[in-house]
């Protein structure tokens, strides 16, 4: 196994075991980089010497006794939305041309705090917005499995930078499935907050209502122990959970009614191997689902276009026209029609809750589709033929709506070796039980998550 | 504003901004306005009741 495959956890007990060191564990990374960035374009920008200088200090203070932690010397990518001082926040966008950031985003400041080592910021859709990561001003990005695919978006650099052991960790943002996404398409577990538990300053915005900053990791653990830094609070070690005895909800109607053969089969497949560990499987609905993308649209069309209408009139060559365009659709909703959607949230807040009563979480597919190939426009499901768009925002966005903590998990593959993911939801607020629940299904489904 | 006033004029609107592009996305989402109109929970001036709570069968 390369070293950079580990998990973080696995790197952390390697470092204090003399092992390995994170310069040692950041020089792997950089080599890595070198090696194959040129092929799959998941860094804008590498920080070589910066990331070295902070992994040789990492390991002077733990060589004096100072230890910041399970973060303490572990490389990690930044997505190149997220401040981090004195480096240019590029959103991928010609727009931001000059931009340094004048200071650390609090997220980037408690990683900091934590001994995390910064290898780069990743390639993204342009400003967030977008699900394929074709739409970016420094190039597309490739799925390090097939290079004719799109590892997923908008976080697509982030997850292919970790899949492709470029780094062993990533923080994205997701405001409609941004980290979920490309987490399920390149096997990773990738972890959306509860809405306004970890905070978006210096985070450049989409929809300030919807936004959130999350990590893309390969074992839940790893989730938890990024969330607990990005959360400002000291490893949380929550309480275990076991399989059996678990009470889960699946979410069926709209939520499966339109999936890949070979993921609904990977789902059914997760569903009986959780009742036969002996959870309780119940099939739950959310009644206004075929609500969920009208609402979606009206709010962070209309969010993201008041953000941008400055730069949309004095910079709109600068835009990916596609990127553009769509900005620009959201300029010509009506206010009536946004406050209809906030109405809209509001009810499917009430009913996720509902489903949630007595309930320890919520279980979906993540991604509707495996990875999807680069250039298409459409994807055909049976007779039906969906805007790659729709399809793959189809099972996340609802938790961007109404604020719940949602994760995903690896569930299986395609025949082709692509990954799929399942997506388990909990009650707001309560993000340490999902992730409690998420490990104990992973610990079911995949009990060695680096190999 | 109805959808199709609003849609006509939106549509108008971009073309004078040689934003042509913009017509087909405009036009979904006249169909994705017209669904949010559409559904059960909005308030309006009629008096008409609106179903703000969950029913039984979610839980």
């Amino acid at each position: 196994m390369p070293a950079s495959a580990r998990t973080i956890a696995e790197l952390a007990r390697a470092i204090r075991s003399g092992e390995l060191t994170a310069e040692t564990a950041t020089t792997d990374c950089l080599e890595r980089i070198a090696e194959r960035n040129p092929a799959i374009n998941a860094y804008i920008t590498v920080l070589a010497d910066q990331a070295l200088a902070q992994a040789k200090q990492a390991d002077a203070e733990l060589k004096s006794g100072r230890d910041r932690g399970p973060l303490h010397g572990v490389p990690i990518s930044l997505k190149d939305i997220i401040d981090l001082d004195g480096v240019s926040t590029t959103a991928a966008s010609k727009v931001r041309h000059g931009h340094v950031a004048p200071h650390d985003a609090p997220v980037v400041a408690r990683l900091r705090e934590a001994g995390a080592v910064f290898l780069g910021k990743t390639n993204l859709h342009e400003f967030a917005f977008g699900t394929t990561n074709e739409d970016s001003a420094f190039g597309l990005v490739r799925h390090p499995l097939d290079p004719n695919r799109s590892p997923g978006g908008s976080s697509g650099g982030s997850a292919a930078s970790v899949l492709d052991g470029m780094a062993y960790a990533s923080i994205g943002t997701d405001t409609g499935g941004s980290v979920r996404i490309p987490s399920a398409a390149c096997g990773l577990v990738g972890l959306k907050p509860s809405l306004d538990e970890v905070p978006i300053g210096g985070v450049f915005p989409l929809s300030k209502t919807m936004d959130h900053v999350g990590p893309l990791c390969r074992s839940v653990e790893d989730a938890a122990i990024v969330h607990d830094v990005l959360c400002g609070r000291a490893p949380s070690n929550g309480s275990p959970r076991n399989v059996n005895g678990l009470r889960i909800g699946v979410l069926r109607g709209y939520f499966t009614t339109l999936l890949d053969p070979q993921v609904a089969a990977a789902f059914e497949t997760t569903c009986k191997a959780l009742t036969a560990a002996g959870a309780a499987l119940e099939e739950v609905q959310v009644p206004h689902a075929g609500d969920i993308a009208p609402i979606y649209l009206h709010i962070v069309l209309s969010e993201a276009a008041a953000l941008h209408a400055k730069t949309l009139d004095s910079h709109a060559e600068d835009y990916n026209p596609n990127v553009r365009l769509r900005l620009e659709m959201g300029r010509y909703i009506l206010a009536e029609d946004y406050l209809r959607a906030l109405r809209g949230r509001d009810v499917l807040i009430d009913e996720v809750d509902a489903t949630l009563v007595r309930r320890d979480a919520l279980l979906l597919p993540t991604l509707a589709v495996p990875a999807v190939k680069l250039g298409a426009l459409a994807v055909k499901i049976g007779s039906v033929e969906e805007p790659v768009r729709n399809i793959t925002l189809r099972l996340t966005q609802l938790f961007n709506i109404t604020g719940h903590p949602a994760i995903t998990i690896p569930c299986g593959a395609t025949t082709d070796g692509l990954p799929i993911g399942a997506q388990l939801a909990g009650g707001r607020n309560r993000t340490g039980d999902l992730l409690a629940v998420a490990a104990a299904v992973e610990s079911l489904l995949r009990p060695n998550p680096s190999r | 504003m109805t959808i199709k006033t609003w849609l006509d004029a939106a549509i108008q609107d971009a073309d004078r901004r040689n934003l042509a592009g913009l017509r087909p996305l405009l036009e979904a989402l006249a169909r994705s306005t017209s669904a949010l109109r559409s559904a059960d929970w909005n308030f309006d001036a009629t008096g008409e009741p609106t179903r703000t709570s969950t029913p039984p069968d979610a839980r």
